[in-house]
């Protein structure tokens, strides 16, 4: 687009943070993106800090790089070396090549450690308007700041460690509006699954969706964190929400936010984020916040979901047969009738993960965990999703009211989300879950499953089944 | 990287949506430091059994696929994370194309990295592919990726598309990086231009 176009029509909050990073156009779909901040993780990394090894590179900015381990470490026993040794291998792989690159590090015994995407917005690092990247696919969760933050695979992180740029096509825009307001109990974990329900888990593919409407600009940040993070399961680049002043409140005073009257300053040009009046998106879809119950998901993606008050479908209704034998595979893995999902026995409740694992998410569990106890032969583990806020929630008694019940209470990591430390399912148990993705083995293999809310998933540790967490107070 | 030109070989057929990421390299192999050695955990949950034995029904331990270089699929391949571990699984493998009516967007960025050609097919194209493979040892396909053609065991040429630059970056095996490096004086012209007209901008500091 020309700037002569720019004037002509109005933008999109996208457009204006692209065209603000744009070093380059290299041909007609192909443009060098400057990157603000990137955020590295143990997983994703050693391959690239040895490209960059191999090649003689260097990192070209250290203070816009950020790492942390997350994806395998423990969440037991901190003051012990980690068991596992090709986990210790991968951590402490990390921790040399930040040592030898220069790169700022919050080593796993630091109380600001935690899961990458709950740590960035945490420490201030994640601002509005950023282009932000990580060898992670839930970087989607940083445009709840009004960023355009994507995953990327290791390639392409050796590539912004050398030049702390990429080479992209621009993706097209869509607008997700939610209007109206959400139902008590219902929370924006069951408005990200009611939307990949809705446009499915390829309906985002090759765009970027801002969220909008009454109900997003209700949520909190942590909602809105919640929400972005799931645009990837969508199939979306990447989600993000305008920043406003509930953004503003939620930046100011945190260790890497600008101070003073620079914090004015940077108010300012952030105002500037929002999508023009007459910006027109490739596509858009409007939905009604009053249409969403808590929902549940039942099958192995998660476009796969329905309220939990809802039926798990049946096959014999779908006439496409790849579809049908799709549905068919899913139950058979899920080992699910259709029929009412409600009543179905669990083993296990996650509670954590950079979906939902914030101090809000914390308080949403602890006040169903509140005098009832885990239903006997259920695991309920929750995991905070950094030390600052395990540390937040011990100091509001969160952690006594959920060991209280018999719940979990770990240190901060992804977790049973992906499983590659110690906490996975075995073979054939059933969980709900608070996590992005009931994928087939996603936490271990023969695991299966169930998305949802940190009210659905405590109701269902205290009930033993999956349960409304309406009825109990959610 | 490895320029890809043009292949000609064994394409399996695996007739399924919604090929995650998971699925193609489960997350406790993502353990290791090097992108090599992760073919024979590709597809491990579909391909081995709680033993560790192979499900003889799975295509890639069969005949001819065990030896199969392209691999066909259904829509919104690689949807998931974005752990290149799924392309270097397929290419450690022997897999050096997937065919398949639409890709996510990580996954399919992922392949040109590694000398991986990704080619979009409308879906009943992408099924009559899969029938061919019926044909056993004579399911031979080739992928033309200069001419941009998918040539069928019956000799019928199938034309695809792929963006101009991913192409030219993939048939020379062009270091990306090095590309990028060229542009070093407009990165810094951007970076210089922007502490100016925005010296508000922080930098990553963990000093409390």
């Amino acid at each position: 687009m020309t700037p002569a176009d720019n004037r002509r029509t109005g933008q999109t909050l996208f457009d204006k943070i692209w065209s603000a990073h744009l070093v380059e156009t290299l041909a007609s779909d192909a443009a060098l993106l400057y990157i603000d901040r990137h955020l590295v993780h143990e997983v994703t990394s050693p391959q690239a800090f040895d490209g960059l090894r191999v090649n003689g590179r260097r990192v070209r900015r250290p203070d816009a790089t950020l790492a942390v381990p997350d994806h395998n470490v423990p969440t037991a026993h901190r003051d012990q070396e980690i068991t596992d040794p090709e986990s210790r291998l991968q951590v402490a792989t990390l921790v040399e090549n930040v040592a030898e690159f220069g790169v700022p590090f919050i080593p796993l015994n630091d109380v600001r450690q935690g899961i990458v995407h709950v740590i960035g917005p945490e420490q201030g690092a994640s601002l509005p308007g950023m282009t932000i990247v990580c060898g992670d696919s839930h970087t989607s969760t940083h445009g709840a700041l009004g960023a355009l933050a994507f995953g990327i695979g290791t390639s392409e992180v050796e590539h912004v460690l050398a030049t702390q740029t990429l080479v992209q096509a621009k993706a097209k825009s869509m607008r997700v509006r939610v209007e109206g307001q959400l139902g008590a109990g219902v929370t924006a974990k069951d408005m990200a699954l009611y939307i990949i329900g809705r446009i499915g888990t390829g309906g985002g593919t090759g765009y970027v969706i801002e969220y909008a409407g009454e109900a997003v600009r209700g949520l909190s940040m942590a909602g809105r964190m919640t929400l972005c993070n799931m645009s990837i399961e969508s199939g979306a680049r990447a989600g993000l929400v305008a920043p406003d002043d509930v953004t503003f409140d939620y930046i100011r005073g945190r260790p890497m936010a600008p101070k003073g009257a620079d914090f004015d300053a940077a108010v300012a040009y952030w105002r500037t984020l929002v999508s023009d009046e007459d910006a027109v998106f490739d596509h858009e879809v409007v939905l009604d916040a009053a249409d969403i119950a808590p929902m549940i998901t039942w099958g192995t993606s998660p476009e796969a979901v329905i309220p939990v008050t809802g039926q798990v479908p049946d096959p014999a209704e779908i006439t496409d047969p790849a579809i049908r034998a799709n549905q068919e595979r899913m139950l058979d893995y899920m080992a699910l009738v259709p029929g009412p999902i409600l009543g179905t026995p669990v083993d296990v409740v996650f509670i954590g993960s950079c979906t939902n694992a914030r101090i809000e998410d914390i308080r949403a569990a602890a006040a169903i965990a509140n005098g009832r106890k885990v239903a006997e032969g259920v695991r309920a583990l929750v995991v905070p999703g950094s030390g600052l806020v395990k540390l937040q929630a011990e100091a509001e008694g969160l952690d006594n009211v959920l060991t209280d019940a018999g719940f979990e209470w770990r240190d901060p990591g992804c977790s049973m989300c992906l499983g590659m430390n110690e906490d996975k399912l075995t073979p054939g148990q059933r969980c709900v879950s608070t996590s992005n993705r009931n994928f087939e083995g996603r936490q271990g293999p023969g695991g299966r499953t169930h998305l949802a809310s940190p009210a659905m998933a405590a109701a269902a540790a205290v009930a033993g089944r999956i349960v409304d967490c309406r009825e109990y107070g959610g | 990287m490895k320029p890809f030109t043009t292949l000609t070989g064994v394409a399996a057929p695996l007739p399924v949506a919604n090929v995650d990421t998971d699925k193609i390299i489960p997350a406790r192999f993502l353990k290791t430091l090097t992108r090599t050695g992760l073919g024979k955990a590709l597809f491990d949950g579909l391909r081995y059994d709680a033993t560790g034995a192979e499900r003889p029904d799975f295509v890639l331990n069969r005949e001819p696929f065990r030896k199969a270089e392209i691999l066909i699929a259904l829509d919104n391949f690689g949807c998931g994370s974005s752990r290149e571990h799924a392309p270097w699984a397929l290419a450690d493998f022997g897999i050096r194309c997937v065919i398949a009516p639409s890709f996510a967007d990580i996954f399919y960025n992922n392949c040109f990295k590694n000398g991986l050609l990704p080619v979009t097919l409308p879906r009943e194209v992408c099924e009559q592919l899969m029938q061919d493979t019926e044909l056993g040892s004579n399911a031979r396909v080739t992928v033309d990726l200069e001419r941009q053609m998918v040539v069928r065991a019956n000799g019928e040429e199938i034309p695809f598309t792929v963006d101009a630059g991913r192409r030219h970056s993939l048939l020379n095996g062009l270091d990306e990086i090095a590309e990028t490096l060229t542009q070093d004086p407009a990165i810094t012209r951007f970076e210089t231009g922007r502490a100016a007209r925005e010296p508000w901008r922080p930098a990553i500091s963990l000093e409390s």
